[in-house]
């Protein structure tokens, strides 16, 4: 895997009134990473998202996507280049079938300028290219499930659909908040492959995750977080290994419980 | 009704026909597509036979200034409903437009036929630029925010003396004739509603709702929120200055009572009596509302208590608007069923 590096946090802290959610953390992810970030509740994952994406203002620090600087840039600039982000709580289109919740981000200036969706382009039906991104993502096109409101979905498809709105933009990296908690073991094991395929389709992924088996099959590197500091990272083996993790995160229990658990 | 221990309830079914004209075979049969058309055209033809049909000019101009109110309503509906902006600045748009239609009118000495349509859109334009540090303010404080500009627009006339101060710009050129005084303003509501009908529900149209719905997700999309919204406030604002430079040119007067506030109010209690999202309710809330306004003309400001007492009733007792239920009533039937 080529070493370039596609996003760069540097020192980012954030404050909310006295709390400091985030306390100067730094990371880089390269291209084709599957980079994880766990930690306790309220440990400053989501945090760290909205920092990166733009969707709350640091107090401190920089970040740098594809070489530019967007630390100060609104958060529709940010996905814009490129950097996209799902929510952790979900934030589908509720009175829209499924469908039609991606005509809106087929119709952002992203999507109309990268184009080559099939059917696509400046003049395409942007519902059919919504239905094909449906399907790629899990939803069976002969099946009613694309046409069904967003507010009947059951949370497997909302996240699915979380996934489908960053991938209308075809995006350079898409960051994953919480994608697989909510879900069954076996929705899971559905959404694994899909994960693999986006990593084989070039696509950098970040991935918070409360499930950790999961997330360890998928990902090449961990960063641990906690109390809004970054313990540490590396490969998931070390971080596994690692007593500071075991003892923060995962607190006196065995790591090997936790995993089965998880 | 309920005897012994059967249980009932009512349940609505959507009418055989409803189904049948939802899709391509609504062409299949004449009754079918009288079906559809048949609301569509009892609007249509009812406002353009309606200032044949009423006695005297009189009730021929406030059907005229019944279809500018209706600008203005479906003007509030949309930016309301579909985009979420509760506006008060109905008066705004139509003392912006009012004024620069007669300032082009008489300064300039272009037609009405120039005045109109330019003092819509350099209207919206002044209007979008003004409400844009507003955009971000959202429900209740968007709504106080907008109803200071006509206020504050008047004053400043007032104050400064400026446009004709408190005797306004008179020597307005008229419309060239009666029929185009009384046609203009009903032909442009009626094209401006079903565009607007057309409008949210293009791709375009589906933003401006995920605006109102979800912005957030709309940000992450990449799509510029703000920009969203100040096209839909241009959109809106060039409605009401349309409105405006058509009642100046109609009075060949403009003077700051169209900074009134009945231009904002009463746009918004038609809206809710005639079903608020559903554009047409509007127009029939205004065809309402303006004719008994007219009637209560000589207590002045105090028709502003008559149309909250109105506005209050209607919420009490049905809520939903008249659109809405006439909708309901013509699409579905209800019918007792065993539960
Ligand atoms: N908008 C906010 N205002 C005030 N405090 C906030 C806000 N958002 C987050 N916090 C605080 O910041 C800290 C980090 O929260 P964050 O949501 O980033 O945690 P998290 O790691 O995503 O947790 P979880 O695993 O539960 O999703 C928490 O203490 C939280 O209470
Ligand atoms: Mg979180």
């Amino acid at each position: 895997m080529s070493e370039e590096p596609i996003l760069i946090a540097e020192e980012m802290t954030k404050t909310f009134g006295g709390i400091i959610a985030l306390n100067r953390v730094s990371f880089t992810v390269n291209r084709g990473d599957v980079l994880g970030i766990i930690g306790p509740n309220g440990s400053g994952k989501t945090t760290t998202v909205n920092c990166l994406t733009g969707f709350v203002r640091k107090t401190s620090g920089r970040v740098y996507f594809l070489g530019t600087d967007i630390s100060k840039k609104p958060p529709h600039k940010i996905a814009d280049m490129g950097l996209t982000r799902t929510f952790q709580v979900m934030r589908p289109y509720y009175s829209l079938p499924a469908y039609k919740n991606l005509v809106i981000p087929l119709f952002s200036p992203r999507a109309r300028r990268t184009g080559g969706w099939r059917g696509g382009g400046r003049l395409g039906d942007r519902d059919t290219v919504g239905i094909d991104i449906l399907e790629e993502i899990g939803f069976e096109r002969d099946s009613y499930v694309p046409y069904k409101n967003a507010a009947t979905l059951p949370t497997g498809y909302l996240k699915r659909l979380e996934l489908a709105r960053c991938l209308a933009l075809k995006p350079e990296v898409i960051i994953c908040d919480e994608i697989f908690s909510g879900l069954s073991m076996s929705e899971i094991a559905s959404m694994v492959p899909l994960i693999e395929r986006l990593q084989m389709d070039g696509i950098t992924l970040i991935m918070i995750e409360h499930r950790l088996r999961e997330l360890f099959r998928v990902a090449n590197r961990v960063m641990v977080m906690n109390f809004g500091e970054k313990l540490m990272e590396g490969s998931p083996e070390k971080v596994m290994s690692d007593d500071k993790v075991k003892e923060a995160y995962f607190g006196s229990r065995d790591i090997e419980e936790v995993m089965t658990h998880a | 009704m309920t005897e012994g221990m059967e249980q009932r309830r009512k349940e609505r079914v959507d009418r055989g026909i409803k189904v049948r004209t939802d899709s391509l075979y609504a062409l299949l049969s004449a009754g079918e597509i009288a079906y559809l058309a048949l609301p569509r055209l009892v609007l249509i033809l009812g406002l353009l036979l309606l200032p044949l049909v009423v006695p005297g000019m009189y009730w021929q101009r406030v059907i005229t200034i019944t279809c500018i109110y209706g600008l203005l309503a479906v003007s509030f509906d949309f930016l309301a409903h579909y985009v979420g902006l509760v506006s008060l600045g109905g008066a705004f748009f139509v003392g912006t437009g009012g004024y620069l239609a007669a300032i082009a009118n008489t300064q300039m000495g272009l037609s009405p036929w120039l005045t109109v349509p330019s003092a819509a859109l350099a209207g919206g334009v002044l209007c979008t630029l003004l409400l844009l540090p507003c955009l971000p303010l959202r429900g209740v404080y968007f709504a106080i925010i907008s109803l200071m500009y006509p206020l504050f627009s008047a004053r400043v006339i007032e104050a400064l003396d400026i446009l004709g101060g408190t005797d306004g710009i008179m020597g307005i050129d008229g419309f060239p004739n009666r029929i185009v005084e009384q046609y203009a303003p009903v032909v442009l509501l009626l094209l401006i509603l079903f565009g607007l009908r057309r409008l949210v529900t293009t791709d375009f149209g589906l933003v401006v709702r995920g605006v109102k719905d979800n912005d957030q997700a709309i940000r992450a999309s990449g799509i510029n929120v703000t920009y969203f919204k100040a096209v839909a406030v241009f959109v809106s604002a060039s409605m009401g200055c349309l409105g405006g430079a058509c009642l100046v040119h109609i009075y060949m007067w403009s003077g700051i009572s169209q900074f009134a506030l009945d231009f904002s109010i009463l746009p918004i209690a038609a809206t809710v009596i005639g079903g608020s999202g559903t554009l047409v309710g509007p127009v029939l809330g205004c065809l309402i509302l303006v004719p008994i306004s007219e009637m209560l003309r000589e207590f002045g400001t105090l028709r502003i208590v008559f149309y909250a007492l109105i506005l209050v009733a209607f919420i009490i007792f049905k809520s939903e608007g008249l659109m809405v239920w006439g909708r309901r009533k013509y699409h579905q039937f209800e019918r007792w069923t065993r539960i």
